[in-house]
């Protein structure tokens, strides 16, 4: 499946400094806007999101990046009024196209929001909700695997095991973030996004999150939104800043971090605002 | 003085007593400027004071308003010649009755008896004296909280704290009185209901399958003595409201999935208010609506498909009650259904979901409860409802679960018992109460869950 992905070229005029390419992308996007009614939230974005990486978006708040975020598994079809040009690529395809459907997307690209949503099921229909709805599993004991490791990748078997049919609701906060992992893993999905998966958390779930985030990453590409730069700097090996809804600078974490290029990427990551 | 002209001088006075108060307590610590040394703001001082100036004063006007006319009235009594006394309770009733129309001036005294005369002027003479003292009381009584207050003020007093104090205290007199007065409708109704129950054993009333309530009125006339079994009219009422629920429930909770989730927002605008007008569709015009129109249409397609339907039937009141709880069953899941977080929309759209699996498996999911809840206080409502079926459901208690027979309800019976010359003790008359009992029983006992289960539901997402 990875024939296709070739790198594209960079339309001209570009603004965006750094390494905005890698080599055998996930995603390409090229000349990426969106539009809330009248509001332009993203502007001419482009960006490649590489493989069995993490990629970390960071900026002051409203500068767009859980709205580009949104972008990629067309979670921005849900809002009423916001509207998405250019051209975003999964695997060479282009997700805009009239034969991809919304729902295979979303089974290729899944996603972990700020605040943990377990459903009001119990914790193993909560992990097996997606492999339901999308056919994976041909009979319980195909289904009952799927649960376990999912469960297990996402940390958290040890500490539910016994107590598999009790809500979801009954957890904790770190633990329901970890639920709402293991539901997204539970569809086996190529990239994984997060929108500031630890915002709601206290710092030892947060830390818990960061090192799975860290695991994670040996089998999936996974874009992370973040507030906190040392969480970027920590679980990232990407670091893209938006500010204003342009795609201001992207590069290696470490190289972004020690010796950024632009003017406004060093004020933002030295504290001068944001 | 007379009693409106008191009433404006005690709150004149209340008003003197905040001037007074606040002034004083201004006074108290030397001046405008130095205010910030009171412990409260001197409106407070004003309020406090005003509130022990009006409000006892108030209390003792109400309560000799309230008493005065029982007192003077037993004076003049006790004046009247022994022979007058003597007489019986009703024919006393008649004297007095005479002597209020002579003080009130609705009948000239010269066309009662001399005695009424002479006791009505009596009356008047009371009369006059009790408001002197009630106006003279109550001015003292205010004059003397409004300069005790006063006395009071220093910079230290806290009156803010005294007089939210007050303020608290009225607030749960406010509430006590709805209270109180549902704990004496429904013990009005219980001890009714035990009076009935002492004529008709309450195994009969709940189990009897023979209503027919009509008494003989005098003891030499010919008539039935009356049967007391309420099995038709609960079965009634049941076969009522369930046709209502078959018709409201698919169609409340699908509209306000549509509203909800599917709806653009502007046909949501336009709806809403639409459908809840349903509810405000007084029920006598639904009663109208169901014996005139959807009666007969019953009747004609019941006569095209070759079905004996009676021109009252349960169906008719079942499905016209079932369009007025339309609104109860879709507004408050409508409600429910928007209450449920976008999180979990999100939750189940990102996993790759469709809208549909997303509002079925999840978001119902997650409303059910509180659908569940509406969907109790609805029957509840169709339980209690009595316009519709008095109007179209018959009033023949009929032991059947055909939708196309007349068939009678509780609260008909309640009101056709209560209609029409009945002594009040009679069992006919008393088993009203005794069917409202059980109504009332029941509807609360529904209530009360619903309650408990929406309450239960909206705790889970805040």
């Amino acid at each position: 499946m990875n024939q296709s992905s070739k790198i594209r070229p960079v339309p001209e005029g570009t603004k965006t400094i750094g390494d905005v390419t890698v080599p055998e992308p996930v995603f390409s996007c090229r000349d990426v806007d969106v539009y809330y009614g009248d509001k332009h939230a993203i502007k001419k974005v482009n960006i490649d999101i590489g493989r069995k990486q993490v990629l970390a978006m960071i900026g002051p708040s409203g500068c767009g990046k859980s709205t580009f975020l949104r972008c990629l598994n067309r979670m921005n079809d849900t809002i009423v009024g916001a509207r998405v040009e250019g051209m975003i690529e999964l695997d060479g395809q282009d997700i805009h196209e009239k034969r991809q459907d919304v729902v295979q997307l979303r089974a290729r690209v899944g996603m972990v929001f700020q605040k943990p949503n377990p459903f009001p099921k119990s914790i193993y229909e909560n992990v097996a909700y997606g492999p339901r709805i999308h056919g994976l599993a041909a009979d319980r004991a195909e289904l009952d695997e799927i649960v376990n490791v999912s469960l297990r990748r996402a940390g958290l078997w040890e500490e539910v095991k016994d107590r598999l049919n009790q809500p979801g609701t009954s957890l904790s906060g770190g633990q329901q973030q970890r639920l709402c992992i293991a539901r997204a893993i539970a569809v086996n999905p190529e990239v994984i996004l997060m929108d500031e998966p630890c915002s709601a958390l206290d710092p030892i779930a947060t830390a818990r999150i960061e090192d799975l985030i860290d695991e994670l990453r040996e089998s999936y590409a996974i874009c992370i939104v973040t507030h906190s730069m040392q969480q970027a700097a920590r679980v990232s090996q990407r670091t893209a800043y938006f500010h204003l809804g342009d795609l201001i600078e992207v590069g290696e974490t470490n190289k972004i971090f020690t010796n950024p290029q632009a003017k406004l990427t060093e004020d933002y990551i030295t504290g001068r605002f944001g | 003085m007379s009693p409106s002209i008191l009433l404006v001088l005690i709150i004149a006075l209340s008003v003197l007593a905040f001037q007074l108060g606040k002034t004083r307590a201004i006074a108290v610590v030397g001046g405008q400027r130095r205010i910030r040394d009171l412990h409260s703001l001197p409106g407070h001082y004003g309020l406090l004071t005003a509130i022990w100036c009006g409000l006892p004063a108030l209390l003792v006007f109400l309560a000799w308003v309230l008493l005065q006319d029982a007192v003077i009235t037993r004076l003049v009594i006790a004046q009247l010649p022994a022979a007058s006394q003597a007489l019986p309770e009703a024919q006393l009733g008649l004297l007095l009755n005479d002597l209020r129309n002579v003080v009130a001036g609705n009948v000239s005294p010269e066309m009662v008896a001399p005695e009424t005369r002479i006791a009505a002027a009596q009356y008047v003479q009371l009369r006059d004296i009790a408001e002197l003292a009630l106006a003279a009381i109550v001015v003292s009584i205010g004059i003397v909280g409004m300069l005790w207050v006063r006395a009071k003020i220093r910079p230290d007093l806290r009156a803010r704290n005294s007089y939210e104090r007050v303020i608290e205290v009225l607030l749960f007199a406010c509430s006590a009185v709805a209270v109180f007065t549902t704990l004496g409708i429904v013990l009005s109704i219980v001890f009714e209901a035990f009076r009935f129950f002492s004529i008709v054993p309450v195994t009969e009333f709940v189990f009897g399958t023979n209503w027919s309530p009509q008494m003989a009125i005098r003891a030499d006339q010919v008539g039935s003595s009356g049967a007391f079994g309420a099995v038709p009219l609960f079965a009634g009422t049941l076969l009522i409201s369930f046709i209502a629920m078959i018709v409201a429930v698919p169609i409340g909770l699908f509209s306000a999935i549509y509203l909800a989730e599917y709806a653009p927002i502007k046909v949501r605008k336009y709806v809403k208010p639409l459908l809840e007008v349903l509810a405000g569709v007084p029920t006598v015009v639904y009663g109208f609506f169901a014996v005139t129109t959807v009666g007969p249409a019953l009747r004609v397609a019941g006569e095209a498909m070759g079905l004996p339907v009676a021109g009252e039937s349960a169906l008719a009141a079942g499905l016209v009650m079932g369009i007025m709880i339309i609104p109860f069953v879709s507004s408050l899941s409508d409600d429910m259904i928007t209450a449920v977080p976008q999180s979990l929309r999100d939750g189940a759209y990102a996993l790759g979901a469709t809208r549909s699996e997303t509002i079925r498996q999840v978001v119902l999911r997650a409303a059910l409860p509180g659908i569940v809840g509406g969907v109790l206080l609805a029957i509840s409502r169709a339980i209690g409802e009595t316009m519709i079926v008095v109007m179209a459901a018959g009033l023949s208690a009929n032991l059947t679960a055909n939708p196309l027979e007349a068939v009678t309800t509780v609260t008909v019976q309640i009101v056709t018992l209560l209609v029409g010359d009945q002594e009040f003790d009679s069992p006919k008359t008393l088993a009203a109460f005794a069917l409202g009992l059980v109504l009332f029983l029941v509807t609360l006992l529904l209530n009360v869950i619903a309650l408990y289960v929406v309450r239960k539901y909206r705790e889970q997402y805040e």
